[in-house]
């Protein structure tokens, strides 16, 4: 008895003065939590809030918006994006740039691939010297070379075509790709290759079968990674692309801008489907976005 | 004794091929596909500017070997002996004003986030998505949206009675650099944010429970515990904010176009380089050659300082 009553008050103080000591900071932390959330969103506002205007802009009538530059759509039209994909010949834009960049990332990410399970996995003479060959390009300014690009085009016939630039796009993703695809490969254990190999699969073979699979996470990093600066780029067709119906987007927007610079609900609709692939692989891959940007620290 | 070294040949080979041995062929179809695209649709272009910029040029056809001869001209005859440092000094500003801007935003909502993980993948996200935007697309929208007399922002200003503000934002020489800057951190800002935001989830807990309970304050804890551990970080943003902004071309031609905004305010060494090598004189694939390989020379000599006093700083 005397016990439990002399060990009962106990803990009963120390809870309370627990109690009473977190409530006041926890007072605080409440308020500066909702400080901390007004800055995130107030910041939210500023990086959404410039797209948010230019979608509610393709959905207003271009009048509308010479009168009120702010304001919410009076009805829900999407006249303006019929507009631009058809009469402003977006869809043509959009389906070369759609081809264009598929097929480069997938020839960069596939040679890139090989080449990084080459250098991280095999041991051969002029291995470090290769990787640093392919690495070195991370910080090369590519676009520099493009004069005598223009006149290798020119002679090997590539001037106004879509191919020349699938292979320009391969060639300059393939220094990051190489590096994301080796690091990943460097910290990935060799015993399923083992195995295979003891089993009696060719290096072919174990590649596709076993390799690629394993590499999947690198792979979708590289592609992300690729994808939006070849999505993106416009200085390469702006000096290699000459005929309209070839034109990938952002060359596109160019000319677009150019012939509809009155019509404002009509450059906005064409803005807003030029930004849809980004937006999709956006919301497809944040994860990957996050690794490849967070790529360079573990180095 | 012969078949003492055949039993033990055998073995041997196979145990090497195990250890990554391969042979040639396989090397070889692996590595060159890789190998030649880059090679010949990025090395040797650089590789023949260089050539050309040792060359004079009448139109398209080569002329007599001049050497450094190019490079004289354009550092020393007008219009480029003005146009270049000019240029230059822009790309510098703009390199120093996005660091500024993006870094000190950049680590701060990294923080806020560290502390209030509520939502943290939804604020990272919204932040983040300009970044993958086009920079054309990004001049673009802006440039719609500082629109003297119907653009929303120009708008608001007057809504709000502070019409003296509302500016042709691009048109004034003085105000296009800083806008562009502005524009340009807006873009990318995303990227020192995750960055800060995985230096900081990587520093133990540990670490900063010791110093609150040595009765550090938030505010001393932060500087003397977690500022020094995210040096590696700004080194890193350092280098990729150096290449991209000494690479910028797509959005001053959005925002100014190519001769770079009123009165060339927002010209930069990407768009003089366009300009030279399109629409240059007789001379161009000289000059323009002989001013790429300035360039390169200066962004790939940079980048590689700053990449090497990081390695160096992190040893330490």
């Amino acid at each position: 008895m005397k016990t439990t009553l002399r060990t009962v008050p106990r803990p009963a103080g120390k809870i309370r003065a627990e109690a009473t000591r977190p409530r006041g900071t926890r007072h605080r932390s409440l308020l500066h939590g909702a400080g901390n959330q007004l800055l995130l969103w107030a910041y939210a506002a500023i990086a959404f809030g410039p797209l948010l205007l230019v979608l509610i802009g393709s959905l207003r009538p271009n009048a509308e918006i010479l009168r009120a530059p702010v304001g919410l759509p009076s009805s829900f039209d999407l006249s303006n994006y019929t507009r631009a994909w058809q009469t402003a010949s977006i869809s043509t834009y959009f389906i070369n740039s759609l081809t264009v960049t598929c097929a480069s990332v997938a020839l960069c990410v596939s040679v890139s691939a090989m080449a990084a399970y080459a250098l991280a996995r095999w041991k051969f003479r002029g291995r470090a010297l290769l990787a640093a060959f392919f690495l070195s390009g991370l910080m090369i300014p590519a676009k520099l070379g493009l004069l005598p690009v223009f006149y290798m085009f020119q002679s090997m016939g590539l001037i106004d075509s879509r191919i020349g630039l699938v292979l320009l796009y391969a060639a300059s993703g393939i220094p990051f790709s190489v590096f994301v695809i080796m690091g990943f490969m460097r910290g990935l254990p060799g015993e399923l290759e083992e195995a295979a190999r003891i089993d009696g699969a060719n290096e072919g073979r174990l590649f596709v079968s076993v390799v690629l699979p394993l590499m999947r996470p690198a792979l979708a990093v590289a592609t992300v990674f690729q994808f939006a600066p070849t999505w993106n780029d416009f200085f390469y067709p702006l000096v290699l692309l000459r005929s309209g119906d070839k034109y990938t987007i952002p060359v596109g927007l160019t000319r677009f801008f150019g012939e509809f610079a009155a019509d404002r609900g009509t450059l906005f609709a064409g803005l807003v489907i030029a930004l849809v692939p980004l937006a999709v692989v956006f919301a497809l891959a944040t994860k990957q976005i996050v690794a490849g940007l967070t790529a360079g620290m573990s180095r | 004794m012969v078949p003492a070294q055949e039993l033990t040949g055998r073995p041997a080979r196979r145990s090497r091929r195990r250890a990554g041995r391969v042979s040639a062929g396989w090397i070889t179809s692996f590595c060159l596909p890789a190998f030649a695209l880059y090679g010949l649709f990025l090395v040797v272009p650089l590789v023949t500017a260089f050539y050309y910029g040792l060359f004079r040029w009448d139109g398209t056809q080569r002329g007599e070997f001049v050497g450094i001869g190019n490079y004289r001209e354009i550092l020393t005859r007008y219009p480029l002996s003005d146009e270049i440092p000019a240029a230059l000094g822009h790309n510098v500003l703009f390199f120093v004003g996005t660091m500024a801007i993006q870094n000190t935003i950049g680590l701060g909502l990294a923080v806020l986030l560290h502390r209030n993980p509520w939502g943290k993948r939804l604020f990272q996200t919204l932040f983040s998505l300009p970044y993958l935007i086009s920079p054309l697309i990004v001049g673009y929208i802006w440039s719609l949206l500082l629109s003297p007399t119907f653009g929303p922002i120009n708008f608001a200003l007057r809504a709000v009675g502070l019409d003296a503000w509302a500016r042709p934002w691009l048109g004034e020489p003085d105000l296009a650099l800083p806008v562009l800057i502005v524009v340009n951190a807006w873009q990318w800002i995303g990227g020192p944010m995750l960055i800060f935001g995985a230096a900081l989830a990587g520093i133990p807990q540990e670490l900063e429970e010791a110093a609150a309970m040595d009765g550090a304050s938030p505010t001393r804890t932060f500087w003397s515990i977690r500022f020094p551990l995210l040096i590696p970080a700004v080194g890193v943003i350092t280098v990729l904010t150096f290449i991209g902004c000494f690479n910028i071309f797509d959005l001053v031609y959005a925002l100014g176009g190519s001769d770079g905004g009123p009165g060339g305010a927002m010209d930069v060494l990407g768009l003089l380089y366009y300009r030279t090598a399109f629409r240059g004189g007789s001379n161009a694939i000289g000059e323009s050659s002989a001013l790429a390989m300035l360039i390169f020379v200066l962004i790939f000599g940079v980048s590689l300082a700053l990449e090497r006093t990081l390695r160096r700083r992190e040893v330490h």
